[in-house]
């Protein structure tokens, strides 16, 4: 690679040294190196996420709680101490607060059935962002349609960000929940949610803010954000699918009722009346994803033990050269444009449909999204059908960067 | 190199200069083609002349598989019968998804989706046009017409 290209770059974070860890980054693609530019849609497993899956099946594996026998308790402890590795990375107060999940989807649908629907009145409103992935919106209409209450969507403006003042300007006497992303999966836009949070706590709003996009990009503080809901998936963030994390505040937690039923999430069962075991089993009726539990607890040790800071500025690097590099390609459209953006890329080039691009790519072992992100919303307002997305992680490096220009450009040729 | 298997001339050319691209007023049967997956949508319209499609054109946005195969498609079916026309789309299907598939010398340009077998991703691009050409004959007929999905 062109060594010129990197003159300059921080030197204090050994991207190299790192990529070592991630085993598939050995991997090649029709005999090209793969460069891993989809980790928005899901990130690469850190080798001791790996590690402990493996031991735990290996080793632990039994179902969890009440068991007597040895490997019940290795498994209940392994998989409760993964919750109190969550508890810590998200600076949670306890772990009555971190329900574990199916994912980021699953945890807007428990809020959206267990917090908003019993709540919610005819006329009532929730309001979210003209940029949220479908994921925090459908479950917000299917609640509405429930309920009679109204969907109010706070628009974006054409860099793909969302104003603080548009959406305080839309949170109404009957407001009663707003839920916005951390970061927009489609664009990369980091959203004001901080000062967001705050006006809908003054006016008595309750929040959930969807951090899928945000844990594996900046570091999450619940306590500090002040939201009543954080939602995440740990397979953006270096672990397993098929789990992931509800954050709630305890006491709405403690007045919401149960959203599944079944074992676990119960005290005593019989046919004249069951009473509902305490947070957080409260919402977690059946046997979990105890290795998916496991793994996310060490993609939590791996993130903590890293100097997260330099692996932030790495991936602003990458963010600014991606920016620099493709924006020079003749025909080439960023689209989001955001002063605040999390590392990634979304761009359309004239004359080459991003499917078609993403196909030219992979030919040369560069893995990129393709298509509307499920954000349709976004595509539409931008009046376009798909975008390209290449979305960088840490261990991606500017000579990926070069080869994804390059490739553009190839495709672009083949095209002309 | 797959890739020119894939992207070859003809499909690079119908790409570029669609043809039977635009609208078709009067038609006898307008059905919308959508793509879930990618969020491509496309509608074809047909005018018959009894049993045969006298005239057929297409437009939408998509890539340049289901650009080209779309294109292509509208050459191939006119002035064919709805029989003849559905048959050809089996034909078309198999030569898509079936590895077996016999060779394809027979169909002409259209030949050049085979090269879309490689790419299982890509090969409801290519299928896309033909599910709603099929609908759109069936629309033409006694049943009202029906939105199309690729799923």
């Amino acid at each position: 690679m062109n060594n010129i290209a990197l003159a300059g770059r921080p030197v204090d974070f050994d991207v190299q040294a790192l990529r070592r860890e991630f085993p598939v980054l050995a991997r090649t693609i029709r005999g090209k190196p793969l460069a891993y530019l989809d980790n928005g849609a899901s990130a690469q497993r850190h080798r001791s996420v790996i590690e402990a899956v493996d031991d735990y099946e290996r080793r632990h594996h039994a179902n969890i709680h009440r068991g007597v026998h040895t490997l019940s308790q290795e498994a209940t402890a392994l998989y409760e101490r993964a919750r109190d590795r969550v508890v810590e990375f998200i600076n949670a107060r306890s772990r009555q607060e971190v329900i574990f999940v199916r994912g980021t989807t699953e945890a807007i649908n428990l809020v959206a059935q267990s917090y908003a629907r019993p709540l919610l009145q005819p006329g009532d409103e929730i309001l979210i962002t003209h940029l949220e992935h479908h994921a925090n919106i459908v479950p917000w209409q299917m609640v509405c349609e429930q309920t009679g209450a109204r969907l109010v969507v706070a628009p974006i403006d054409v860099r793909g960000e969302v104003h603080f003042d548009a959406v305080v300007a839309l949170m109404s006497p009957r407001t009663r929940l707003l839920a916005a992303a951390h970061v927009s999966n489609a664009l990369g836009t980091v959203l004001p949610v901080r000062r967001l949070i705050a006006a809908a706590r003054e006016r008595g709003i309750a929040t959930l803010i969807d951090g899928a996009q945000a844990v594996s990009h900046l570091p999450v503080d619940v306590r500090e954000l002040d939201c009543d809901f954080y939602a995440f998936s740990g397979h953006k963030m270096y672990g397993p699918t098929g789990v992931g994390v509800l954050y709630g505040r305890e006491r709405m937690l403690e007045r919401m009722p149960p959203w599944q039923g079944g074992g676990e999430m119960i005290l005593t069962v019989s046919f004249a009346k069951t009473t509902y075991n305490a947070l957080p089993n409260k919402f977690e009726a059946g046997t979990p994803n105890i290795s998916g539990g496991i793994g996310l607890g060490a993609a939590v040790d791996f993130l903590q033990g890293m100097d997260r800071e330099a692996a932030h500025r790495h991936e602003t690097a990458l963010l600014d050269h991606a920016t620099a590099v493709l924006g020079k390609i003749p025909g080439l459209r960023i689209v989001g444009t955001a002063a605040d953006k999390a590392s990634l890329v979304s761009f359309t080039v004239a004359g080459v449909h991003p499917h078609d691009l993403g196909t030219i790519l992979d030919e040369d072992g560069i893995a990129i999204r393709t298509g509307h992100h499920c954000a349709m919303p976004v595509m539409e307002y931008f009046g376009l059908a798909a975008t390209a997305r290449a979305s960088f992680a840490f261990y991606n490096t500017f000579e990926e960067i070069e080869r994804l220009a390059a490739g553009v450009e190839r495709a672009a040729r083949l095209f002309a | 190199m797959q890739l020119d298997d894939l992207y070859r001339d003809v499909i690079l050319d119908h790409n570029r200069r669609p043809r039977n691209f635009g609208g078709l007023e009067p038609a006898d049967a307008s059905v919308e083609g959508f793509n879930p997956l990618c969020g491509d949508r496309l509608t074809v319209r047909l005018k018959l002349d009894g049993d045969q499609i006298s005239d057929i054109r297409f437009e939408g946005q998509g890539c340049a598989i289901s650009t080209a195969s779309a294109s292509l498609m509208t050459e191939a079916v006119k002035h064919k019968t709805r029989a003849e026309a559905l048959l050809l789309f089996d034909r078309i299907h198999e030569l898509l998804t079936d590895d077996a598939a016999p060779p394809a010398e027979e169909l002409g340009k259209l030949a050049a989706l085979s090269g879309v077998r490689e790419y299982p991703a890509r090969v409801k691009c290519a299928s896309l046009c033909w599910h709603t050409l099929a609908a759109a004959l069936r629309a033409a007929g006694p049943q009202p017409p029906s939105a199309v999905t690729t799923e």
